[in-house]
């Protein structure tokens, strides 16, 4: 880890704020938020329902835009309410380049097989066809998926589909995936493969993950947990059970 | 890059293909109307090239023989064979009659033609079977679509007569099949009374004094036998001779006979601009609300269709996709749907073409309008869908 903490961090958030609407009827949902976490590592959002947990991933995923404070990417500034807010002018490229993302349920594109869902997003970046698919079954191998790699997504059952969403989200070596309740529809066993799938892909692709969770059985799992409460984090030693 | 329209038909092909083949029905029976107006122009077409005319020669200040009555002596064509740039001329007579035949009743118009010689103007341009007309009474030519048969009897009016031959596509300007008999049987079919009238004539006439007057013998026998013989035609009609300059002959009559007399161009323009006007434009307006039902149905099932995949363009877009990639996968299927459902259409338009009872003439040249049309529709349709899907934010693919 140490030899990780001599890069920048993966993501630093520091004051983050966000106000939806104004004069009596606003809500700040973020009250200043501070977390970094660091490439190759998986943390831990908990919280309440209505505590901002979705509010600051969709911040972080470049979604929606603070209301102040600071945001750096892999030590770059991509936004600061001081100075004006973004500083990246297409954030739609940044998502697709440096932003990755599960859902709670898969979201695969129903219309495409196994590797083209995979593949999109190199393709979406412009990498040419038979690249992008070479690139989607090597990460499919990884995620011992690639059997499945020509079936259609309404084959497959529903610890396949999430591999196959986390396949995605690595397929342009993004620095960062925000996992959003990852592991809500799986059983405890499913569920626990995920995070052991998540915490490979961190440490083999340097990838620092967030994951947002109810999930008691998997938050035993994290080294790391930022509790939010009140539109606050709270850092907390989680137990980093092997999984 | 993927083609993501492309992959999403084939995904869910029954649905679409369904949806295409209904589109399809409706395309079609928007080229059928097509069809129907373009049958119209081209029965007026044929009626002109038919009668082997070059020049119609008809009642002063009227718009006959076609488009209204006219009634002329049917010895002026003597004047008329005279004229520079003359070279042959045809009485003919027009009535459209409702016929019985095998318990089939159906309308037909009767044309009466000279048949002292064969290719008088106004005999039938061809035969499909059969003889042209040969005795001066109750023999008859038919169209192939009265249904009659060579040899079959039929009775009109007073008379029975033989079909002795068969032509194809000869109808008047409403589509009605022709059937051509002998000048003299049309003039008395077009102007004769039935009998009880003609007594009852003669008895009208009798009773006038100033027919029967006893001073004057053999004046009402004259005055009713008058009354009982036609020598009305509704046109001569006139062929010219090589280089003959059509307007200037026509001019010729119209000063001299005075008469009217019609040019090819003319007769055109009564039988397609004047004739058929309010049906074209009754059509016209049927072409155009079926374009605007085309384009709503188009553009409602794209929304619809678009609407159905919020949670993938909301997770395109997460993930970085363009408006432009999102753009053309609506619009290309909505193309994709215009194209199913044009081909539908047009075989479909085809199919039961034959079925209508007025011809439908399917121009190759109004399939490609009508195909540009409908690409233009479809493209204009996927707007609305296209405007929500670019509207969907992405963060709906975020939970919370």
């Amino acid at each position: 880890m140490d030899k990780i903490k001599n890069s920048p961090p993966a993501i630093k958030l520091t004051g983050l704020r966000k106000r939806y609407g104004s004069g009596d009827a606003a809500v700040d949902a973020l009250k200043g938020v501070d977390m970094t976490v660091w490439p190759g590592e998986v943390v831990g959002l908990i919280g309440p329902s209505g505590s901002g947990k979705s509010t600051l991933l969709k911040c972080l995923g470049a979604v929606i835009e603070p209301t102040g404070g600071h945001m750096e990417l892999a030590g770059e500034t991509i936004y600061d309410g001081a100075s004006g807010g973004w500083k990246i002018p297409d954030l739609r490229t940044l998502r697709r380049d440096r932003i990755g993302f599960v859902f709670q349920a898969p979201y695969l594109i129903p219309f495409l097989d196994v590797t083209d869902n995979v593949a999109l997003l190199p393709m979406l970046a412009g990498v040419d066809n038979a690249t992008a698919r070479q690139r989607a079954l090597e990460l499919l191998t990884a995620l011992d998926v690639a059997h499945r790699a020509k079936a259609q997504v309404s084959q497959l059952s529903g610890g396949e589909q999430q591999r196959v969403a986390i396949a995605r989200s690595l397929a342009n070596h993004a620095p960062i995936i925000l996992a959003d309740e990852p592991t809500a529809p799986l059983d405890s066993e499913r569920a626990l493969t995920v995070i052991r799938i998540l915490n490979d892909m961190a440490q083999q692709f340097r990838t620092a993950i967030i994951v947002v969770t109810h999930d008691e059985k998997i938050i035993p799992t994290f080294k790391r947990i930022y509790q939010i409460r009140d539109g606050k984090t709270h850092e907390e030693a989680g137990e980093g059970r092997t999984v | 890059m993927i083609n993501l329209a492309g992959r999403d038909i084939l995904h869910g092909w029954g649905k679409f293909l369904f949806t295409g083949v209904g589109l399809g029905l409706l395309i079609g029976v928007t080229l059928s109307m097509a069809g129907i107006y373009r049958g119209m122009v081209d029965d007026g077409q044929v009626l002109i090239d038919n009668s082997g005319a070059d020049l119609w020669v008809v009642q002063q200040g009227t718009l006959g023989p076609y488009a209204e009555p006219s009634s002329i002596r049917d010895d002026v064509w003597r004047g008329i064979a005279g004229l520079p740039g003359v070279a042959e001329t045809g009485n003919a007579a027009y009535l459209t009659i409702q016929i019985q035949h095998a318990g089939i009743e159906a309308r037909v118009m009767i044309v009466g033609m000279e048949v002292d010689r064969p290719n008088r103007p106004g005999a039938p341009a061809y035969l499909t079977a059969g003889r042209p007309v040969l005795a001066g009474h109750y023999e008859a030519i038919a169209d192939e679509k009265t249904g009659l048969a060579l040899g079959e009897r039929i009775r009109i009016r007073r008379h029975e007569y033989v079909i002795v031959g068969l032509t194809r596509r000869m109808v008047s300007a409403s589509g009605d099949p022709m059937i051509f008999v002998p000048l003299k049987d049309a003039q008395e079919i077009q102007f004769l009374k039935d009998n009880d009238a003609l007594l009852n004539e003669r008895a009208r006439t009798a009773a006038n004094p100033a027919f029967n007057r006893p001073g004057v013998p053999g004046l009402l026998e004259a005055v009713q036998a008058a009354g009982a013989q036609s020598r009305m035609v509704n046109t001569v009609l006139v062929r010219l001779s090589p280089g003959a300059d059509a307007d200037a002959v026509a001019n010729e009559i119209q000063r001299w006979k005075r008469l009217t007399a019609y040019t090819r161009a003319q007769m055109e323009d009564i039988l397609i601009a004047k004739l058929i006007a309010t049906s074209s434009k009754q059509i016209g307006m049927f072409l155009a609300i079926l374009s605007v039902v085309t384009a709503a149905i188009v553009a409602f099932i794209i929304y619809t269709m678009t609407m159905a995949k919020i949670r993938e363009i909301a997770v395109l877009k997460l993930i970085g996709a363009k408006n432009r990639t999102i753009a053309l996968m609506i619009l290309q299927q909505a193309l994709g749907l215009g194209l199913i459902g044009f081909l539908v259409g047009r075989v479909a338009s085809g199919l039961w073409a034959p079925v209508f009872p007025k011809y439908v003439l399917l121009l190759p040249g109004d399939a490609l309008r009508g195909f540009a049309i409908v690409m233009l529709i479809c493209a204009l349709a996927s707007v609305v869908a296209i405007r929500a899907a670019l509207r969907i934010d992405p963060a709906e693919a975020i939970g919370g």
